[in-house]
């Protein structure tokens, strides 16, 4: 496989040159945030922290979080640490209650994600002669601006589609050649299945190549998916609007996990109930910390999503270190006989079993006990109960092996769980203590 | 010789099987003989009826899932001993039993049982050998 990067002094960096780099940028926004944003300043001086504490990144430690309450004070415009005259954008993110996370970018900052874009695309093999169907949202969301502007900065040609009508985003593809798509990967499923229906051969009809996925977490079975149906590589990318959007995380071609731009963001993996750092390879709380970014700069921000850290090297050649892909939110997590669990780990051993449908539903209840429903699959019903009994053995032993714990299993009727669409309820905790 | 047994996974839950067999009566569909193999979640209900795939769509069409299988309805002598005496031939000669059940109704003196082996054409050929009724699926409509 040809090697190439779209910025190779950096990309390349050696680990300690890397640490150094990031080293000098977190003191300089330390200082900057401590100087110009007075609810940092109060934070730190709460936490008994001073700019000059920080003499090695170890010492990130002892400064404050971040959290999406610390967005909403003074808001919206708190946290500048640069005059609104810098400010050029606005994106901003939902909250689950009321008032939008606003994020302000610089024409710096804008600038910066892009090129962490271009990277990204440069790395998944694209160049300014593929053609991208930008197919997020358009507008305060960062999904479609931001993968948008990158691409551009690469060179490729841009179709800035936007989400929903299908049947011309298919129309899209087949007059301008689209070879790259950027979607959500749920929408992705249901373009795939459209042109299916459409009975048009992906490979043949259409020239796709690749497609970056992301937004929402999935797992490893519905990428196959996607690639078998679509007849393209996909690649997980990973972004929140707090960290610039889309381009903070990507895959390689080597596809195992996801490199963070170090030079970016400071990365830390801590657990979320007391906000230590995991051992390596632990799953995590991802937090996340700005050091380019100028109009907004965001300190040890806790972001919700749970991974883990890939230590070993990867074949790339990139030095920046990789995750895994995003296993669910924090606050899905939940804790079983002393262990933490997340529904997507039940997601993807269940995804991998035969004779098992898409819906699940987790109950706690009692002393601690975990009951697992899954819906059979129609097709795999053959009359026999042994083959059900063994079914739920199967379930059972792969759970235990993926989450130490042993659950029971249910085979439920399909059609009878609530659809796993977004955000539909997976685990129902009856437990109380 | 094979007749069809229609299999529905029940889940266990209240008036799931109330559910299946209103489905089957709102579709005149004639249940001729019925069993329930159950665990402690989940059960599957077997039934030779009189119209399998009237009774399957019935059943779909509620939401079900079923599977149409082969067995054998096999008349024995409605007398200590009878069935056993089936069994018999089958164990000397290596066929395993995979379930059993009886029909609600007899043929003439007979009594009918359905049957399903793990070797279905090699249990028809020796139970005609040694001269045991096997009843075909129109026999079996016709109860």
């Amino acid at each position: 496989m040809e090697k190439r990067y779209f910025n190779p002094k950096i990309e390349l960096l050696p680990r300690e040159e890397l640490g150094a780099l990031q080293l000098k940028k977190l003191k300089k926004i330390i200082n900057k945030v401590y100087k110009r944003v007075p609810h940092y300043r109060k934070k730190f001086e709460e936490a008994g922290v001073k700019p000059s504490h920080l003499k090695t990144l170890e010492d990130i430690r002892h400064f404050p979080f971040t959290t999406k309450e610390d967005l909403f004070v003074d808001y919206p415009f708190g946290l500048l640490a640069e005059p609104l005259e810098k400010v050029v954008r606005l994106h901003t993110s939902s909250g689950t209650t009321g008032k939008p996370k606003a994020l302000f970018f610089s024409r710096k900052d804008v600038m910066a994600q892009a090129e962490l874009i271009a990277r990204s695309l440069v790395m998944s093999g694209a160049t300014s002669g593929d053609i991208l169907q930008n197919s997020m949202t358009y507008g305060l969301f960062t999904g479609a601006l931001v993968m948008h502007y990158g691409a551009e900065l690469l060179g490729m040609l841009v179709i800035p589609a936007g989400p929903g009508n299908t049947e011309r985003q298919i129309e899209l593809m087949r007059t301008f050649g689209t070879t790259c798509i950027h979607m959500t990967p749920s929408y992705a499923l249901y373009v795939a299945s459209l042109i299916q229906e459409k009975g048009l051969k992906p490979g043949k009809d259409l020239k796709l190549k690749r497609a970056y996925l992301g937004a929402e977490p999935y797992t490893e079975e519905t990428r196959r998916k996607i690639e078998e149906m679509l007849k393209v590589d996909v690649f997980n990318c990973y972004g929140l609007s707090e960290m610039g959007g889309p381009g903070v995380g990507f895959e390689c071609p080597v596809k195992e996990g996801l490199h963070l731009w170090e030079d970016a963001f400071l990365v830390e993996i801590v657990n979320p109930e007391n906000g230590e750092p995991v051992k390596p390879g632990e799953v995590g709380e991802l937090v996340l910390t700005s050091l380019n970014r100028e109009a907004m700069p965001l300190i040890r921000y806790r972001t919700r999503d749970l991974t883990r850290f890939i230590p070993e090297p990867c074949s790339c050649g990139r030095t920046h270190v990789r995750i895994a892909r995003i296993l669910g939110r924090a606050d899905d997590m939940f804790i079983v006989r002393g262990v933490n669990i997340f529904p997507q780990q039940i997601e993807g051993v269940l995804m991998g079993i035969k004779g098992v449908a898409q819906n699940y539903q987790i109950i706690l209840e009692g002393y601690d006990e975990m009951t697992v429903k899954v819906e059979i699959d129609r097709d795999f019903f053959d009359g026999r109960i042994e083959r059900l009994l063994k079914l739920k053995e199967e379930i059972t032993e792969k759970l235990r092996q993926a989450i130490q714990v042993r659950p029971k299993v249910e085979l439920v009727e399909p059609g009878t769980l609530p659809v796993s669409e977004g955000k539909a309820k997976r685990v129902i905790d009856k437990r109380t203590l | 010789m094979k007749i069809k047994q229609i299999s529905v996974f029940l889940e266990n839950k209240k008036g799931r099987l109330y559910e299946a067999l209103k489905a089957l009566a709102q579709a005149g569909v004639n249940i001729r003989a019925l069993s329930i193999a159950d665990t402690s979640d989940f059960g599957i209900l077997r039934m030779i009826v009189n119209n399998p795939e009237l009774a399957k769509k019935a059943l779909e069409e509620a939401g079900f899932t079923t599977k149409i299988t082969n067995v054998i309805a096999v008349g024995v002598k409605d007398e200590p001993g009878g069935l056993a005496e089936v069994l018999k031939i089958l164990y000397e000669n290596d066929i395993n039993v995979e379930y059993v059940y009886a029909f609600v109704e007899k043929s003439g003196e007979e009594a009918l049982v359905v049957l399903r082996t793990n070797n279905l054409e090699k249990t028809i050929d020796l139970l005609q050998e040694k001269g045991i009724k096997l009843f075909d699926s129109k026999a079996v409509e016709n109860l």
